[in-house]
């Protein structure tokens, strides 16, 4: 398999250095920046599989980037990554178009993998992110008054997704989740992959303002 | 950032400014007029968010007074709508409240003064007329007219449509140049009927030399007013602006105590223990999460206040395995609600099992999930370390995997533990829910 071609967007050139040496091996990092201007030029030039993307920058931070880039290169994808946890932010940065998320703390092989599994067009949930899905879409369906969206599917997660969630919660991975539920890594993929499309399209307010109450208690 | 600052800064600031408890509960938030949810200037709706109170409440006393003190309410309203900053619009350097422009108004500030002076002719007029009721009335709709006058000028557009559709019914025009000929007749008629009552009101006193001493009075206290106005608004933005770099102050200090305390301390300690890498990242790992719950819920470690929650229980045994076995701890946690003795039972139970992760299995990292359902809440504990073969455990070892067992079923929950040599430990604790209210979703603040 060829190697994901990835850039890195972080304001800290400590952090893409560091990124950049240790993937080194495993992706092939093509460009840094800095910034969200310039993020958003050189993603254009460049073109790369998968953008590493800082959700906190100056300048409007990963969400913009994202944004900017989606309108002209609907192909390329970002795999966000934070030290924040701030549901807020992780919840904005999905739904403004990224295909995972993964906290900076993640082991060198892990973030290789996910990358990988990005560039192929999976969803890729930090344990973290999966509680704070399961946490979201567990908040008790629309009250009265509230339109229900036009797909109600896109409303609630089966409970197959719910199990697979879980599981990533409890900081397993894809493989050993497939065997736990005795499905394939495939099965579970498309698991994910369709709870990253809820997260996105779910018009429900409540997504929004879950993740903002919880950032302000 | 700036978001977050804010949201530190709110908290900081009714730490030393506000009373809670004071009048309901407030938001925590400092005051600014409301504009999302105003009549007016959005002064009542901010108090009310400001103290927790209805907003028809805080409308009413308005209302009352204004009219029990014969108009200085209003007065006051306005002072507030002019020196309050409007919610979202604060900014670190710049006050923006209306008051702020209108000081380099000059322009603005001599029509103020102009149309005040109008009104204290009449007053004056009044005066002489020994109406002691008119006089008390008008002095506060001089300070209020005065004040509407900058806050019409200086005022965002937003706000002066609110001012354009408060006047509307006197002008009945909704947009200046638009006035149409009834309405010019109408205010025409309303001016004659003033000036012939007024004139009216003098013919009957018959003594129109009383005027002439008036109109001395009238020029003295216009030149006060020219004169000692601008001063009086340079006093007010400079006490606003003192304030504001009081508590910026005080906020930077309170910053940096904060992160010598913490932050510089542990780096301290880093250096020292270099050598040691558990230790390093133990302490690394204390440091973030210290520094991460103040940044983001605003409280210390050590100002938690219990372990009151299902959240905060697991939290505690987080912080408490990862700094006593310097072994990490993920937790991750759907939902929350208050703990009863069973959940107290479900987490005394899960802080044995994340213990003997951390002492025994040898794992790299412990992971360590509960999920609060309507029904039941579950606590997960799991390593990847190196397992154990449940069947081979001899009887003396059996008194753990029996305390934890015992503690669940003894409180109607399951415990499952499952592990193979290599393949890690998984312990599975469910607890049935008595009718406690949850916490969980959007309701789980902590």
């Amino acid at each position: 398999m060829n190697m994901p071609r990835v850039v890195l967007v972080d304001d800290h050139g400590l952090f893409r250095s560091g990124v950049r040496a240790e993937l080194g091996k495993q992706v092939e990092v093509v460009g840094e920046a800095e910034d969200v201007q310039p993020a958003i030029e050189l993603i254009g030039t460049l073109k790369p599989d998968v953008v590493l993307l800082d959700v906190h920058m100056p300048g409007g931070g990963g969400q913009a980037v994202i944004q900017a880039v989606k309108a002209t290169h609907p192909d390329v994808r970002f795999l966000a990554l934070s030290a924040s946890d701030a549901p807020e932010d992780v919840i904005a940065v999905i739904r403004a178009g990224a295909r995972g998320y993964v906290t900076k703390t993640i082991s060198t092989d892990e973030l290789a993998d996910a990358v990988r599994r990005v560039a192929a067009g999976d969803a890729v949930f930090s344990h973290r992110l999966a509680g704070f899905v399961l946490d979201a879409f567990a908040a008790a369906p629309p009250p009265d008054g509230v339109k229900p969206s036009f797909d109600p599917e896109l409303e609630q997660l089966t409970s197959r997704e719910r199990d697979v969630l879980r599981l990533i919660a409890q900081g397993y991975t894809y493989k050993e989740i497939a065997k736990e539920l005795f499905i394939s890594v495939k099965t579970v993929e498309s698991h994910v992959s369709s709870v990253l499309r809820k997260l996105q399209l779910s018009t429900r307010h409540q997504l929004t303002r879950w993740a903002a109450e919880r950032r302000l208690t | 950032m700036h978001q977050r600052h804010q949201d530190w800064w709110a908290r900081h600031h009714q730490h030393h400014d506000h009373h809670p408890g004071f009048l309901g509960r407030g938001s925590g938030d400092p005051l600014r007029r409301d504009l999302a949810n105003r009549l007016g200037g959005g002064v009542a709706a901010g108090i009310a968010e400001w103290r927790g109170i209805g907003v028809t409440k805080v409308r009413i006393v308005f209302a009352l007074v204004a009219l029990v003190s014969s108009g200085i309410g209003v007065a006051l309203y306005v002072l507030a709508w002019l020196f309050l900053p409007a919610k979202g619009e604060e900014t670190a350097e710049e006050e923006t409240s209306i008051a702020h422009k209108a000081r380099t108004d000059s322009a603005g500030i001599r029509l103020a003064v102009g149309l005040a002076s109008l009104l204290v002719v009449v007053l004056l007029a009044a005066g002489a007329l020994n109406d002691g009721w008119f006089i008390s009335w008008v002095w506060p709709q001089v300070f209020s007219v005065a004040g509407l006058t900058l806050i019409w000028r200086n005022a965002s557009p937003e706000e002066q449509e609110t001012l354009r559709h408060l006047v509307e019914p006197v002008g009945g025009a909704p947009a200046p140049g638009r006035t149409d000929r009834r309405t010019v007749l109408r205010l025409v008629i309303a001016s004659v009927l003033l000036l012939g009552g007024v004139g009216w009101l003098f013919a009957g006193h018959e003594s129109l030399a009383m005027l002439r001493p008036l109109a001395g009075v009238l020029l003295v206290l216009a030149s006060i007013v020219l004169f000692l106005g601008p001063w009086w608004l340079r006093i007010a933005r400079e006490l606003v602006l003192e304030r504001q770099a009081r508590v910026r102050a005080e906020e930077r200090s309170d910053m940096a105590a904060r992160i010598h305390d913490s932050v510089l301390q542990t780096l301290a300690l880093i250096q020292r223990r270099a050598d040691d890498p558990a230790k390093v990242i133990q302490l690394a790992r204390l440091q973030e999460r210290e520094l991460r719950s103040w940044l983001f819920e605003g409280r210390g470690l050590d100002e938690a206040e219990g372990d009151t929650t299902l959240t905060a229980g697991v939290r505690q045994i987080q912080q408490d395995v990862e700094s006593r076995y310097g072994v990490p701890v993920e937790a991750v946690m759907v939902g929350d609600c208050d703990l009863d003795e069973s959940l107290s039972a479900l987490l005394a139970a899960a802080r044995e099992a994340t213990v003997n992760a951390a002492k025994w299995s040898g794992a790299g990292v412990i992971s360590l999930f509960a999920e609060v359902e309507p029904g039941e809440v579950s606590v997960v504990v799991r390593d990847r370390g190196k397992g154990f073969d449940p069947s081979a455990v001899p009887a003396d070892r059996k008194g753990v995997a029996e305390s934890i067992h015992g503690r669940m079923t003894r409180r109607g929950g399951t415990a499952q533990v499952s592990s193979e040599p290599g393949e890690g430990t998984k312990v599975t604790l469910k607890m049935p829910r008595s009718g406690t209210a949850s916490r969980s979703g959007s309701l789980g603040r902590t």
